[in-house]
């Protein structure tokens, strides 16, 4: 049954709509190895996986599972062939325990083929020991577990099915630092006992960390397969983008001019307290913290979304209230959240309609809205922001992740905001599109905007900020300039380690 | 591969398609009735009769009329089930009014304040109170209905005024209900398209957080939609019940569920943010021409729900089947 090549795909093609999508892929993982797959947003790294995985059929090419040859394999096909797959929206039942999530569907009857739940108790309790995580209760609600215990029971399901192959699409997107590291740790330890692993990921810095092969899709074609060792981050990123991003974070020399926002003692609630910090204008101040550190719960209270129970805010040497969004973006704060979908776009509205949403008067004439205006402003942010659509009366549902990113960014950008705070500008946009936003930033901040900016990635972090302040339990535990800010010292203020040591 | 691509791959679309494909559901409509009349005239040309035309559009004005304030309701995300109930009270109290020896003017007007005034609290009580709009609404569906009976205890009222008898008049020939209705619809259309009133109302029914965080004042909103609705609702009672002498003190059977299919079938979806009211009148001209049309060809008019309820089903199923088409360009 061990084969040493589990899965092997041949010669794969795959259209939608007459839009090829994947054009002679050939692709295979073997056993004990993590094979990383990138590729920008649409370069076809979803549409290849859910091959595998059975959910589309290719229109050619050929799938060998095992022993076993096949033009296409229905899901079910895939999981006897030791296929399984943890995607990123993970497919769990909050009502149900975690016992009963990982052997839903393949439960050990017992003799009177009943569910026997001493067994699927303690093999629950097994294969989670055997992830490193003898913390995690088979018995409780998955719908009370944390995002990081979630992923565990998903694998845990898949390890229960007997997988050779493991997929994992970006398994990381929505983590903080020390559970990345533990999801590291036990993708490495599943490599080690001779599962292979097929990792999608846009974290170049996870890839070489785990990656025994990397394999660069960039639309829809091949560009190559490569063992690790023969690359580097900038062949990976050229080989994406198909051109050389010589600084992924183009922060220039900045040109920081007086105070602009002041907060004192702000607090909200339990979530955020006692933050006190200034905001230059043309400055680019980073927020780091890890998840449920309090920085977007900052952000919130600032923008009036959740207004401040305490301190004070103070704009221009002028105190003022901010009780509530309109109130904030009439002071000339934007904010670009976190969740696109949630908080930033309209999907079944246009472009032009989307870019105009928080700045109407722009494009009204007395009560009425001037189409042809809306039209042709969203058709200037179109081209200001190198949005890629059909135009501006696209409508954003169908736009990829990077480029409904710079549509929120065009709508703020429409209310000519003083004051742009960014929550996780970059997250799971492609490469491309994620140095084209910071170059926006950073020409944004020359204009003499001030940026507050909430980012998870480090890297992003320590390039783009001026200055970095540091949360953690809704406090403010650091604030470190940028000569002085180094992984040791923003990491060290982040986990609490040391964080007096390091704000003096 | 997404639509980054498309644009070298896909031809230049021409106006008609974009118009096709921005009121894809209001085409329909608009070609189905056409299609029915076609079919059923030529199986008995006195489907034509004016008198039949005029039944079938103007005799169900007030459906339309009703289903715009719907329209903007289900577009910002939220349902209304008591309309058909408010409908009947506001005949009710019209038609008292009517028979007081009062202006016959305020028969006509109070009822457009009064259901303001009844949706200003369902409003409030959704918007404020957080509590979702289907349950609000039953609640006040059960309390209109049986308040009606137990104030009128069922009884009639004769001898309305032949002046107080709005929808017999005619201007320039045609019924009043029918101008009601034109103008009503094309000028909610407008408003809904072109104001940003209008605008927000789409961008609380797509997103209701992107909107608030796009200083929308969400709650406010939602308490003005209800009342609009409601003056809707008093507007469509005017035509309801001016249509004869007598009004029946109870409330019309099915009257919010064939507001709301007028809604949803005119292409407003019911998950909100999308459709016109322009789709919403075609709807409602549509269901009388069917129901009048069964007649004309022999069919028990009891078919007329079933094939409402059919057409219900084909809508909801080709919206949704449309949203996971858009859907599939994005995220791969």
């Amino acid at each position: 049954m061990t084969s040493a090549v589990p899965v092997s795909l041949h010669s794969i093609s795959k259209s939608f709509a007459g839009i090829p999508v994947l054009r002679n892929i050939d692709f295979d993982v073997r056993s004990g190895e993590v094979h990383a797959l990138l590729g920008e947003n649409g370069a076809g790294k979803s549409t290849l996986i859910k091959i595998i995985a059975g959910v589309h059929a290719p229109d050619s090419g050929t799938i060998r599972l095992g022993e076993t040859t096949y033009t296409a394999v229905s899901p079910k096909e895939a999981r006897r062939g030791g296929v399984a797959t943890v995607y990123q929206e993970l497919l769990l039942f909050p009502e149900l325990t975690v016992a009963e999530n990982v052997f839903l569907g393949n439960a050990p009857p017992n003799k009177a083929g009943m569910l026997d739940w001493t067994a699927m108790r303690r093999g629950a309790r097994q294969l989670l020991d055997s992830l490193d995580s003898p913390d995690l209760d088979v018995d409780a609600k998955v719908g009370t577990l944390s995002v990081a215990n979630r992923q565990r029971v998903e694998i845990a399901k898949a390890l229960s099915q007997d997988a050779k192959v493991l997929i994992m699409d970006e398994p990381t997107a929505a983590l903080a630092d020390a559970d990345i590291r533990r999801l590291i740790a036990v993708v490495k330890r599943l490599r080690d006992r001779g599962v292979g692993i097929i990792y999608v990921s846009h974290k170049l810095p996870e890839i070489f960390e785990l990656a025994d092969r990397v394999t660069v899709l960039r639309d829809g074609a091949l560009i190559g397969t490569r063992p690790i060792g023969e690359v580097t981050e900038q062949t990976l990123v050229s080989m994406m983008v198909g051109r050389e991003i010589d600084h992924l974070f183009p922060r220039g020399e900045p040109n920081i001019g007086e105070v602009l926002l002041r907060v004192d003692h702000l607090g909200f609630g339990a979530r955020v307290r006692d933050i006190s910090f200034e905001l230059h204008k043309g400055e680019i101040l980073g927020l780091a913290g890890l998840v449920g550190s309090g920085r977007t719960e900052l952000a919130l209270t600032i923008f009036g979304i959740t207004p401040a129970t305490s301190g004070t805010i103070t704009l221009d040497g002028q105190p003022v209230t901010i009780s509530s969004p309109k109130q904030a973006r009439n002071l000339g704060i934007a904010y670009v959240p976190e969740d696109r979908g949630l908080q930033g776009l309209v999907r079944p509205m246009t472009i032009a309609q989307n870019n105009s949403m928080a700045s109407l008067h722009n494009v009204a004439r007395g009560i009425f809205i001037n189409v042809a205006t809306e039209l042709k402003r969203g058709a200037d942010s179109i081209t200001k922001l190198g949005i890629r659509a059909r135009g501006p009366d696209q409508v954003v549902g169908q736009l990829s992740g990077g480029n409904q990113q710079k549509v929120v960014l065009g709508k703020w950008l429409e209310t000519a905001p003083r004051i742009l705070i960014m929550d996780e500008p970059t997250r799971g946009i492609d490469v491309g599109a994620k140095a084209e936003i910071h170059a926006l930033m950073s020409r944004l901040a020359g204009d003499g905007m001030a940026i507050l900016m909430i980012s998870s990635e480090l890297p992003e972090i320590l390039g783009m900020s001026d200055r970095v302040l540091v949360m953690h339990g809704g406090r403010l535990m650091a604030t470190i300039d940028r000569a002085d800010a180094t992984p040791e010292t923003v990491g060290a203020a982040m986990t609490q380690a040391s964080a007096h040591e390091v704000a003096a | 591969m997404s639509v980054e691509a498309a644009p070298s791959l896909r031809p230049q679309r021409g106006a008609l398609t974009r118009f096709v494909s921005a009121y894809g559901q209001e085409v329909v409509i608009a070609c189905a009735i056409v299609l029915l009349f076609a079919v059923v005239s030529a199986i008995n040309p006195r489907f034509l009769a004016p008198n039949n035309l005029n039944t079938i559009v103007s005799g169900n004005a007030y459906i339309a009329v009703a289903a715009i304030g719907m329209a903007m309701v289900i577009i910002t995300g939220h349902i209304d089930v008591s309309v058909g109930a408010l409908i009947g009270v506001l005949a009710t109290i019209s038609g008292t009014i009517a028979v007081s020896g009062a202006p016959v003017w305020l028969a006509w007007v109070v009822p457009i304040f009064v259901g303001m005034g009844v949706n200003a609290i369902v409003g409030a009580l959704i918007a404020y109170g957080r509590i979702p709009s289907i349950v609000v609404t039953l609640g006040m569906l059960s309390i209109l209905r049986g308040g009606l009976v137990s104030v009128t205890g069922g009884a009639w009222i004769n001898n309305l005024p032949p002046e107080f008898l709005l929808a017999q008049q005619r201007l320039l020939g045609v019924p009043v209900p029918v101008w009601f209705m034109i103008i009503l619809t094309i000028g909610a259309f407008l408003w809904m398209r072109y104001t940003a009133f209008g605008r927000s109302l789409y961008a609380i029914g797509g997103n209701a957080e992107a909107a608030r965080a796009a200083g929308i004042p969400i709650e406010r909103r939602i308490v003005q939609v209800f009342m609009i609705h409601g003056a809707f609702a008093g507007l469509a009672t005017i035509l309801f019940a001016t249509q004869l002498k007598i009004i029946q003190s109870t409330v019309p059977p099915n009257l919010e569920l064939t507001i709301i299919t007028a809604a949803v079938i005119g292409g407003v979806s019911i998950l909100g943010g999308t459709g016109t009211v322009i789709g919403s009148t075609l709807a409602a001209i549509l269901f009388s021409a069917i129901g009048s049309a069964l007649i004309f060809i022999n069919v028990s008019a009891y078919w007329l729900r079933a094939v409402i309820g059919a057409l219900i089903l084909v809508t909801v199923l080709a919206d949704m089947l449309r949203r996971n088409r858009e859907m599939q360009g994005a995220g791969r």
